[in-house]
C-alpha cells in the first residue's frame, strides 16, 4: 500500500494556498472601471509599453479595433459599428466627435479584457488538468480494451490519475455555470447583447444557447464519471474474484466508453474551447484537442510513476515500461504536431478570411507562445525521446515530461486567451496561481486515490504477462 | 521483443499441430506446385480486364482527356476518385507491416506480407492515374525538379499536386524496400529447397545470399523497426497528402480540416476491408487456415469497425460544422449531397461506411467468414463512393450556379478503372504463385508462445503449479 508523503501533502496545500492567494490577488487588482483602465493605458504610454501603438490605434480609428473585432469584443455594450458586419464600419466619421466615442468604446472593451483576464486564468488551468486526468481515463480504457499485455501493472496509477476526473470536472462545470449566470465573459455568446446584434451568432443559438451547454456538458462529465467509478470498481472486484468477470465487465465498458468519448470529446471541445470565437470553426479541431489532452495524460502517467517507482512502490515495473510509456510520449507528441500542421496549414494555404483570422491574431498578438509550443510540444521531446536509450532514463522522462506539459499548458492558453483577453494578456500572478491552485488540487486527490488500493492490480489476467514485461 | 509469459487468455495464432517444418511447407506450398485450372480462370479474366484497360488508356491518350465524361466544371472525376481510392486501399498493407508492428501485435505475422504485397500492387495502379489523367501525359517529366535548358525552369513546389509527387514515389520506394527486406529469409527458404536449377537461380537472386546468421538476424530486426518507424508517419503523411489536394482548395466541401486525418483513417478502412477480402480468398485455395484463422479475421473485423466509427463521427463532425459555420456555400454542399442529383452516391455511401461497420459489433457477425467477406466488399464499394461523392458533388455545384452541371463518365473512364482491377489481379495472382504470401520466418517466431501445440504443452507442464493465471484452465 502507498502512503501518501506528508512532505508531497505538505507541499500541495502549500500550492493551492498560492495558488488561492495568486488568484485573489489578480481578481483584485483587475480595473473595475473605465477609469482605472484610463490609468493603466496612461502608465503604458509613459512607459512606451505595447499599450502605446494600441492607443494611437484607437484615436485613428480603425486599426486596433479591426482586429480587435475578430477576437469580437462586441461585448460592450455601447459597441455598435465594431460588429463582425463590415458594412457598419461605413458609420464612421473622421470628426473628434466619433474619435471620442472611439476612445470611450476602446476603454470599455479593453476593460472587458482586463475583467475577463482573470476568470480565463482560472478557466484555462481548470480545463487542462481536467482534461489530462480525462486523457489519462482515455489512455486506461484503451489499454484495457486493447488487451495490452504491458500495462496492467500501471493500471493502478492510471485509475489514481483518473480520479482527479471528478472534482476536476464539477469545478469546469462550475465554471460553465457562472458564465451562464454571466459572472464572467469568457463566452462572448452567452451575452444576449451581443447576440442581438450579431446575425452570426443568432445563427448559431440553436446550439450555443445555455441551458443546451449545460445540458451536454452534464452529459459529458456524467459519462466520463460514471466509466472512471465503473472501471475502478471492477478493478478493485478483480484483485478478489474467483474469475475473469470483473476483467470482462471492465472490457465491455472501456469498448463502451471509448465510442461515447470520441463522440462527447468532439462535442465537448466545441462546446468548451471553440466556441470561445463563436465565429470561427474548424471541423479537425476536436480531434486536435484530444491529441493535446492525451499527449499530457500519458505524460502525467509517466510522471507519477517514475515518482512511485523512484519511492520503491512499484516493485514490478521496470524500465521497458519506462520505454514504453516514452514511446507513447513521442508518438502522440508527433500525432498532436500533425494535426496542428494540417489545422493550421490548410487554413493558412486556402487564407479564407473567415477562417484565417483565427492564426492572425494569435501570430500577430502571441507569436512567441504560438510558435514557442511548437519547439516545447515537438521539437524537443522528438530530438531527446527518439533515442531508445534516453527513454529509459527517469531524468530524460522528467524533464521532457515536464516540457511537454507546459508546452500543452500553452497550447490551452493559446486556444482560449485570444479570444477572451485579446492582446492584454501576460503570464503572471493571476496565471500562475491558477496552474498552481490545479496542480497542489491535482497532486493531493490523485495521491490521496493512490493511498486506497493496492498499487498492484492483482487477478488481472494480464498482470502476469505485464510483471515479465521486457523490451 | 516478445516476452517470455503469456496470458493464457490469449487465444493461439498457429491452429492444429503444426511444427516448424509444417510452416516451410505449408508456405512453399503453392510456390513449388503447379497452378489448378481455377488460377489460370481467374488469371485469363484479370489479363484480359488490364488488357481492356489498356486499350483504354490508349485510346485517352492517343484521342484527347475529352473521351473521358470529365467536363469544364467537373474537371476531376473517375481519374481522382480511382487513384485515392487505390491509394487508400494501399495503406493497409503499411498498417498491418509497420503500425502493428509497433505495437507488438503477433497476429499481423500471418497477414503482413499479402498486405504489404496488396500495399505495392494497388499503389502501382494509383500512380497510373496522376499520369493519364494529364491533358499531355509525355509531358508527365517536367514535374520533376530537373535541371534544365529553359534557364533552369523550376516547379512550384506550393502544389499538392506536387507533393503527391513526391509522397506517392516515396511511399512505393519505402515500402518495396521494406517488403523486399522481409522477404530475404523466405526467399532463402525457397531456395534451400527448390529442386530444379532454375527455380534455384531465381530464388538465389531474389534471397541476395541471405544465410541467417545471429548479426544478420540482429540487423534484420533493427532495420526493420526503424522501417516501420519510419513507414508510420510516412503512410499518414502520404494520404493527409492526398487529401490536400481537395482541402488546400476554396471548394466548399473540400476546404475542410478534417480531411487530413478522415482521409487516413477511411484509408485503413477500406484497406483492411481489402486484405479481408483477399485473405479470406486466400486462405480457402491456398490451404493456409491454420495461419490466418478465424481470429485474424475477427481482429481485422474490429480494426474496420474502429477505423469505420472513427470516419462516422468525421462524417457528423463535418455536417455539424457546415450547418455552425454559418457559410451558405457549406451548407448548400451537404445539402446537395444528401438531396442533390447524385442523393443515391451519398446514400449509398453512408450506408456502406457508417452502417455497414457498425454489425461487426456483434460477435456472431465478426466471427463469420461469409458475412466478414460481404462486409469487406460493401466497405470497398462505400468508400468508392465517399471519393466520389467528396469529389464530384462538391465540384457539379459550388459558387456560381451558371456553372452547375452534372457529370457522365464514359465507357473510357470505367475501362481505365476495370484495367487497374485487372492489373491488380494480375499481380496479385502471379504473387500468390511465386512469392512466399506468409512471413515465415516471423510465424516461426511466435510458435513457441501462440501456436495451439505449444499453448497446450505449456498448460500441460504448469497445470499444478500454483501460478494464479493457471486456475483459467
Amino acid at each position: 500500500m502507498y502512503t501518501f508523503s506528508s512532505r508531497l501533502k505538505t507541499f500541495s496545500f502549500v500550492l493551492i494556498a498560492l495558488g488561492i492567494l495568486g488568484i485573489g490577488y489578480s481578481f483584485l487588482t483587475a480595473p473595475k472601471t473605465v477609469e482605472d483602465v484610463e490609468k493603466i493605458l496612461a502608465a503604458e504610454n509613459a512607459h512606451g509599453g505595447h499599450g502605446a501603438d494600441h492607443e494611437a490605434g484607437a484615436a485613428h480609428g480603425e486599426d486596433a479595433h479591426g482586429h480587435a473585432a475578430e477576437g469580437h469584443h462586441e461585448a460592450t455594450a455601447s459597441h455598435t459599428s465594431h460588429g463582425n458586419d463590415t458594412h457598419a464600419e461605413a458609420g464612421h466619421q473622421p470628426d473628434v466627435h466619433a474619435a471620442h466615442d472611439e476612445h470611450q468604446e476602446h476603454l470599455e472593451h479593453v476593460l472587458h479584457q482586463l475583467k475577463t483576464k482573470p476568470w480565463s486564468a482560472v478557466y484555462v488551468a481548470a480545463l487542462f488538468f481536467m482534461l489530462l486526468s480525462l486523457g489519462a481515463l482515455a489512455f486506461y480504457a484503451i489499454q484495457n480494451a486493447a488487451q495490452a499485455g504491458w500495462s496492467p501493472v500501471l493500471f493502478r496509477v492510471m485509475e489514481g490519475i483518473s480520479s482527479y476526473l471528478i472534482p476536476g470536472a464539477i469545478i469546469v462545470f462550475i465554471l460553465l455555470v457562472l458564465g451562464v449566470m454571466d459572472m464572467h465573459h469568457i463566452f462572448i455568446w452567452m451575452d444576449e447583447d451581443v447576440v442581438a446584434k450579431d446575425h452570426l451568432i443568432q445563427a448559431k443559438t440553436g446550439y450555443l444557447n445555455g441551458p443546451f451547454f449545460l445540458i451536454r456538458a452534464a452529459i459529458f462529465m456524467g459519462g466520463w464519471i460514471w466509466y472512471r467509478q465503473y472501471s475502478r470498481k471492477n478493478s478493485l472486484l478483480q484483485d478478489d474474484a474467483n474469475d475473469n468477470i470483473y476483467y470482462k465487465k471492465n472490457f465491455k465498458a472501456s469498448a463502451s466508453f471509448l465510442v461515447f468519448f470520441i463522440i462527447s470529446e468532439s462535442i465537448m471541445s466545441w462546446d468548451w474551447i471553440m466556441s470561445v470565437d463563436p465565429h470561427w470553426y474548424s471541423t479537425l479541431f476536436g480531434w486536435y484537442v484530444f491529441a493535446s489532452f492525451f499527449v499530457s495524460g500519458i505524460t502525467a502517467i509517466a510522471l507519477i510513476t517514475v515518482y512511485l517507482k523512484a519511492k520503491g512502490y512499484l516493485e514490478y515495473v521496470n524500465t521497458s515500461h519506462i520505454h514504453d510509456l516514452a514511446k507513447f510520449m513521442f508518438g502522440i507528441s508527433v500525432f498532436w504536431t500533425y494535426l496542428w500542421f494540417s489545422q493550421f496549414m490548410l487554413m493558412w494555404y486556402a487564407d479564407i478570411p473567415e477562417e484565417v483570422v483565427y492564426f492572425k491574431t494569435r501570430i500577430e498578438d502571441y507569436n512567441l507562445p504560438f510558435f514557442g509550443m511548437l519547439v516545447m510540444n515537438f521539437v524537443f521531446p522528438v530530438l531527446i525521446l527518439i533515442n531508445t536509450d534516453f527513454k529509459r532514463l527517469s531524468w530524460i522522462i522528467v524533464m521532457a515530461g515536464i516540457v511537454i506539459l507546459c508546452g500543452h499548458y500553452i497550447d490551452f492558453f493559446n486556444m482560449i486567451m485570444p479570444a477572451t483577453v485579446g492582446d492584454r494578456w501576460f503570464i503572471g500572478v493571476g496565471e500562475i496561481g491558477a496552474v498552481l491552485l490545479f496542480l497542489g488540487l491535482f497532486i493531493f486527490v490523485v495521491f490521496t486515490t493512490l493511498t486506497k488500493a493496492p498499487l498492484l492490480a492483482k487477478r488481472n489476467p494480464l498482470i502476469e504477462e505485464s510483471k515479465h514485461f521486457h523490451y | 521483443m516478445s516476452s517470455h509469459y503469456e496470458a493464457p487468455i490469449r487465444k493461439p495464432l498457429i491452429i492444429g499441430d503444426k511444427n516448424y517444418h509444417d510452416v516451410t511447407v505449408d508456405v512453399a506450398r503453392p510456390v513449388e506446385g503447379r497452378a489448378n485450372k481455377q488460377w489460370w480462370i481467374a488469371f485469363s479474366i484479370a489479363l484480359a480486364a488490364f488488357l481492356w484497360g489498356v486499350g483504354c488508356v490508349a485510346y485517352t491518350v492517343g484521342t484527347g482527356i475529352g473521351t473521358w465524361g470529365s467536363n469544364k466544371t467537373v474537371g476531376w472525376a473517375w481519374d481522382i476518385t480511382n487513384f485515392v481510392w487505390w491509394v487508400g486501399i494501399g495503406h493497409a498493407g503499411t498498417l498491418i507491416s509497420a503500425v502493428l508492428l509497433l505495437f507488438r501485435q503477433k497476429w499481423r505475422m500471418a497477414i503482413n506480407r499479402s498486405a504489404e504485397a496488396m500495399t505495392i500492387f494497388s499503389v502501382i495502379q494509383a500512380a497510373m492515374f496522376p499520369v493519364f489523367h494529364m491533358g499531355r501525359p509525355w509531358l508527365a517529366y517536367w514535374v520533376m525538379p530537373i535541371p534544365n535548358q529553359f534557364g533552369s525552369l523550376w516547379v512550384n513546389f506550393n502544389s499538392p499536386l506536387l507533393w503527391d509527387v513526391f509522397a506517392i514515389s516515396t511511399y512505393l520506394s519505402v515500402s518495396l524496400v521494406f517488403w523486399w527486406t522481409g522477404l530475404l529469409p523466405d526467399f532463402a527458404m525457397l531456395r534451400d529447397r527448390a529442386i530444379t536449377p532454375f527455380t534455384k537461380r531465381v530464388y538465389s537472386i531474389l534471397s541476395f545470399g541471405w544465410s541467417g546468421r545471429a548479426k544478420d538476424w540482429q540487423r534484420f530486426e533493427e532495420v526493420s523497426l526503424v522501417l516501420a518507424g519510419l513507414a508510420t508517419p510516412l503512410v499518414l503523411s502520404v494520404h493527409t497528402i492526398v487529401s490536400f489536394d481537395f482541402a488546400t482548395s476554396v471548394i466548399p466541401g473540400w476546404h475542410t480540416t478534417i480531411l487530413p486525418p478522415y482521409f487516413v483513417a477511411g484509408a485503413i478502412f477500406s484497406g483492411f476491408a481489402m486484405v479481408n477480402t483477399l485473405l479470406i480468398i486466400m486462405r480457402k485455395l491456398s490451404h493456409l487456415e491454420a495461419y490466418i484463422t478465424i481470429q485474424h479475421i475477427e481482429l481485422m473485423n474490429i480494426v474496420i469497425m474502429i477505423t469505420g466509427s472513427i470516419v462516422g463521427c468525421a462524417y457528423i463532425t463535418e455536417l455539424f460544422v457546415a450547418w455552425y459555420s454559418g457559410v451558405e456555400y457549406e451548407q448548400y454542399a451537404f445539402l446537395n449531397r444528401a438531396t442533390g442529383p447524385y442523393w443515391w452516391s451519398y446514400l449509398l455511401m453512408m450506408t456502406c461506411n457508417v452502417v455497414s461497420p457498425q454489425v461487426m459489433w456483434f460477435k456472431k457477425i465478426r466471427t463469420s467468414i461469409m458475412a466478414s467477406f460481404i462486409i469487406s466488399l460493401v466497405v470497398n464499394i462505400g468508400m468508392w463512393f465517399e471519393r466520389f461523392v467528396i469529389i464530384v458533388t462538391s465540384l457539379h455545384r459550388d459558387y456560381l450556379p451558371s456553372s452547375w452541371t452534372m457529370f457522365q463518365p464514359t465507357f473510357v473512364d470505367a475501362g481505365f478503372f476495370i484495367g487497374t482491377i485487372g492489373f491488380f489481379f494480375v499481380l496479385f495472382l502471379l504473387y500468390s504463385r511465386s512469392f512466399p504470401v506468409i512471413a515465415q520466418a516471423e510465424v516461426k517466431s511466435i510458435m513457441k508462445t501462440s501456436s495451439e501445440t505449444y499453448k497446450r504443452k505449456r498448460d500441460q507442464e504448469h497445470g499444478n503449479d500454483n501460478h494464479s493465471h493457471s486456475e483459467n484452465h
